[in-house]
């Protein structure tokens, strides 16, 4: 597993305080992990932080499962 | 009761009479206070009577990269911002024939929009810590109207439903987003009404005195307390019984 995909679960676990085994890969924030839409919310802004990366608002609607967020983020990455 | 030790407060409009009470009486029970406003001498003066524990940081709140630049300085100064007092503003009257859109741009620009840009800055790190207070002072005429004020009553009406709005979305947060809203208060602003404005005023109200800052300065303190924590999108009417809502 990538170092990114690492960072952006166990982010998922700190704020959404869920099990680290039901944060899979295909997990769905709102779905799966019981995130409402201020978490969903939340996230992103941790994502950015963490990575040091920007996320706009319709690439943030986008990401709706934990896959989703390394993806993107790891596209900015190597952009 | 109502103890705030520790706790970082940021008092906009610090150099009003409003304002300046609403610092003196959270930095009463303990809090560490910023103070900000236009005027640097009158903040300078606030600072040196309240001691230690309190920042000056001056800002013009017309300028819409001082509310996130503000809360920067604050948690830089004296660490995580826990409670936000939006108390800047001011009044530009006229009746709405004559008034122009500058008129009504600029009173809305301070008294609403930059409330709203410093609650944005302040809740991010708010919700991070699961703690926070934001205390709009709105108005008795955001609520009733008063003519000759559009857009002073606009913008007093809208940091209530602003209110309403952020409480609802932050309330799962330990974030309580309330407003209070003052009568007429005894303080520079009132002071430019007609003798015969103030008079008429006093007969319409049951205490039958004006308010004193202090008055309004109490229920931002109950407001930002621990204690206050299931309170939240409520507006605190402080206004003698003026107006009973």
């Amino acid at each position: 597993m990538s170092d990114t995909a690492d960072k952006v679960k166990k982010i998922v676990v700190e704020h959404l305080g869920v099990e680290e085994s039901k944060v899979t890969t295909e997990a769905s924030f709102i779905d799966d992990l019981g995130a409402d839409s201020l978490d969903t919310v939340e996230l992103v802004m941790a994502f950015e932080e963490a990575f040091g990366v920007e996320i706009p608002d319709d690439a943030a609607e986008k990401i709706t499962t934990v896959k989703d967020a390394i993806d993107y983020i790891e596209k900015q990455k190597s952009a | 009761m109502f103890d705030l030790t520790g706790k970082v407060a940021l008092v906009t409009g610090a150099t009003g009479g409003i304002g300046a009470a609403i610092a003196t009486a959270l930095h009463a029970q303990g809090a560490k206070v910023a103070i900000t406003g236009r005027r640097e001498a009158e903040l300078a003066a606030l600072a040196e009577t309240l001691g230690d524990r309190v920042l000056v940081a001056p800002a013009d709140l017309a300028d819409p990269a001082a509310p996130a630049a503000l809360v920067e300085t604050v948690e830089a100064g004296l660490g995580p911002l826990e409670i936000l007092v939006n108390n800047a503003g001011f009044t530009r009257d006229m009746l709405a024939l004559r008034m122009g859109d500058a008129d009504w741009n600029a009173v809305l620009e301070v008294d609403l929009t930059a409330p709203f840009r410093l609650a944005r800055a302040a809740l991010r790190g708010m919700m991070k810590r699961r703690a926070g207070r934001i205390i709009s002072i709105a108005s008795i005429v955001g609520v009733t109207g008063n003519a000759g004020q559009a857009n002073y009553a606009a913008a007093k009406a809208g940091l209530i439903g602003m209110s309403k709005s952020l409480a609802q979305e932050v309330a799962t947060r330990g974030v309580t987003v309330n407003v209070v809203a003052p009568g007429f208060v005894k303080t520079a602003m009132t002071d430019a009404l007609p003798e015969a404005a103030r008079t008429a005023l006093l007969t319409r109200i049951p205490t039958q005195r004006m308010g004193a800052p202090e008055d309004v300065a109490a229920a931002v303190t109950y407001l930002a307390s621990t204690e206050a924590g299931w309170v939240t999108g409520q507006t605190i009417h402080v206004n003698g019984g003026m107006a009973m809502i």
